[in-house]
């Protein structure tokens, strides 16, 4: 048994080494399938992160009419926070709303004279009120529009921003039904590609097989050495395509960061190495090994 | 470097260890390639143990045909062939790579391996069969020195002459000592001198004990043979006779 598996590797990496543009251009297809489906994986994840954090980043914020008591205000918030849907309410006064507006527009000379103009302090004090979920924003608007404390409130800038809240989420779902679908295709279309190029790679040796039955050799005999062919070119498109996939990452990773600072790509890859690792092991040896068995098959019946 | 006395001498003793061959039967087989060419009609005839029989007959007489059926390659139409009283194509798949090892053939257009060298292609039937790599290594060489290829062990096929591919699909049929020699125009394409050298191997592994098959066009080994000549014509066998002669 050693001795059969010894053989068929060591034939196996003979026919491997002996046609290297054959050899060259499975590890080629087989990188950038590896390569593809790599990056579909991590994409998932990073728009899975992308809308998480757009999803925590999406509030509403109540404001209270001028003058009302701090202490009303504060009522307002505990009652709110006993609701079970709601994950964080943050109470901002009026010193503090003009403390951040000020900060904020410190070096826009118009909107500091306008604010001097205007006299005292413009704002209102507010509520921001954030939910585990982003599709309750709707009934709790609701809720405290029916509320008690409905007197209290100035206005509710939910119905402001409610458009641009539905269309980042209807794009977010949007992005993640179309990454699923992508995904799919690339994907099959991958496995086309491999299978194809194996199976011209056997086509190549139909006689050769032929020959290998007629003088008494099994199947597994014969499929052995091409079986090891394929996993020989799949860890070999397994190294490659992580090297490179490291590299584009590390390389990457900053310019994403520019424009989300909480987004790391490449913590994100070192994170998820070992899963990588056995994706891209996985796909390469098995795109091999299947498609090698089902492009021999026919070759094997003499 | 052996002498050529010596490597003999050494086959000589390989050959001895050749196993006892079995009986073949051929019964009422006829075989019509679509859509109707038939290229044996109603075979019958047997071959006992350590029997040397020839084939002769014209180019498409049948005689590949034949060779291919024994070998489980085609089926035949009608018919059955019993190989040891084994039908040969009810053998499962599975099955059918034990049952070839008991056959060496000699085909008519060689078919070596093209991608392994000469020692490779002769080698590949012992690793088929499970033989220790020590085995190979000592028995590879001598089966080479015996049909004359010695200098030719790193060659791939398409670096040989038409004679040494010959020779070396000789060599491959007789080296893991089969019961059956099938040998298809063995010397089809061999100069007298390495056609007589031939002839007496084969005798001589006949004599051994291995059932020979020879088919031939080749009148003069026949007519010195003295042994059982079938003959085909337009795949029916018209004459069958021990001690024959080439009559055509």
């Amino acid at each position: 048994m050693f001795t059969l598996i010894k053989r068929i590797f060591r034939s196996g990496w003979i026919s491997f080494s002996r046609d290297g543009e054959l050899s060259a251009a499975t590890i080629f297809i087989l990188v950038m399938t590896i390569f593809l489906i790599s990056s579909l994986f991590l994409l998932r994840d990073v728009s899975q992160f992308l809308i998480t954090n757009l999803q925590e980043k999406a509030d509403i914020s109540v404001y209270f009419k001028k003058d009302t008591p701090e202490e009303d205000v504060l009522k307002v918030k505990e009652e709110i926070s006993s609701i079970p849907e709601i994950k964080e309410v943050q109470y901002v006064s009026e010193e503090e709303a003009k403390n951040t507006f000020v900060k904020k527009h410190e070096k826009e000379s118009a909107l500091m004279e306008a604010l001097t103009e205007v006299g005292g302090n413009p704002f209102l004090p507010s509520l921001n009120i954030t939910a585990f979920e982003a599709s309750q924003y709707t009934a709790i608007t609701n809720l405290l529009e029916t509320s008690n404390f409905k007197d209290l409130i100035e206005k509710v800038d939910y119905y402001q921003r409610k458009p641009i809240i539905e269309r980042i989420f209807s794009l977010a779902s949007l992005l993640d039904k179309t990454g699923i679908i992508l995904s799919i295709i690339l994907g099959l279309l991958a496995i086309l590609v491999t299978f194809n190029t194996i199976r011209l790679a056997i086509y190549n040796f139909r006689e050769e097989i032929g020959i290998q039955r007629l003088v008494g050799a099994s199947n597994w005999f014969i499929r052995g050495p091409f079986l090891a062919q394929g996993v020989i070119s799949g860890i070999f498109a397994t190294l490659i395509s992580l090297s490179i996939f490291s590299l584009v990452c590390w390389y990457l990773s900053p310019k994403i960061a520019f424009f989300f600072p909480d987004l790391n790509i490449f913590q994100f890859f070192t994170r998820n190495l070992w899963t990588i690792i056995l994706i891209q092991f996985a796909t390469g040896i098995l795109l091999g090994v299947i498609s090698s068995t089902i492009a021999i098959r026919k070759y094997l019946k003499v | 470097m052996q002498s050529k006395n010596e490597a003999k001498e050494e086959i000589y003793f390989f050959a001895l260890k050749l196993n006892c061959s079995k009986m073949i039967k051929f019964e009422n087989i006829t075989k019509i390639y679509p859509p109707n060419t038939v290229a044996l009609e109603d075979i019958s005839f047997e071959v006992k143990e350590k029997e040397f029989v020839s084939i002769v007959g014209r180019s498409g007489a049948g005689k590949t045909t034949l060779f291919k059926l024994l070998l489980a390659e085609e089926k035949p139409t009608k018919g059955r062939i019993f190989f040891d009283k084994e039908d040969v194509h009810k053998i499962r798949s599975g099955r059918l790579p034990t049952f070839r090892h008991k056959i060496g053939a000699v085909f008519q257009d060689y078919k070596l391996l093209p991608s392994k060298t000469t020692y490779g292609n002769i080698a590949y039937v012992l690793e088929v069969i499970g033989t220790p790599e020590k085995e190979i290594a000592r028995n590879v060489p001598i089966v080479l020195e015996l049909v004359g290829l010695s200098t030719k062990v790193n060659n791939l096929p398409a670096e040989l002459s038409g004679g040494e591919k010959q020779r070396a699909a000789i060599a491959r049929a007789l080296i893991h000592r089969p019961e059956v020699i099938l040998a298809d125009e063995p010397t089809g394409n061999l100069d007298p001198y390495h056609t007589l050298d031939i002839v007496r191997l084969l005798l001589k592994i006949n004599e051994l004990g291995t059932t020979v098959i020879l088919a031939t066009h080749n009148k003069e080994i026949i007519n010195s043979l003295g042994k059982r000549v079938i003959t085909l014509e337009k795949g029916r066998v018209i004459r069958d006779e021990e001690k024959g002669r080439f009559i055509l």
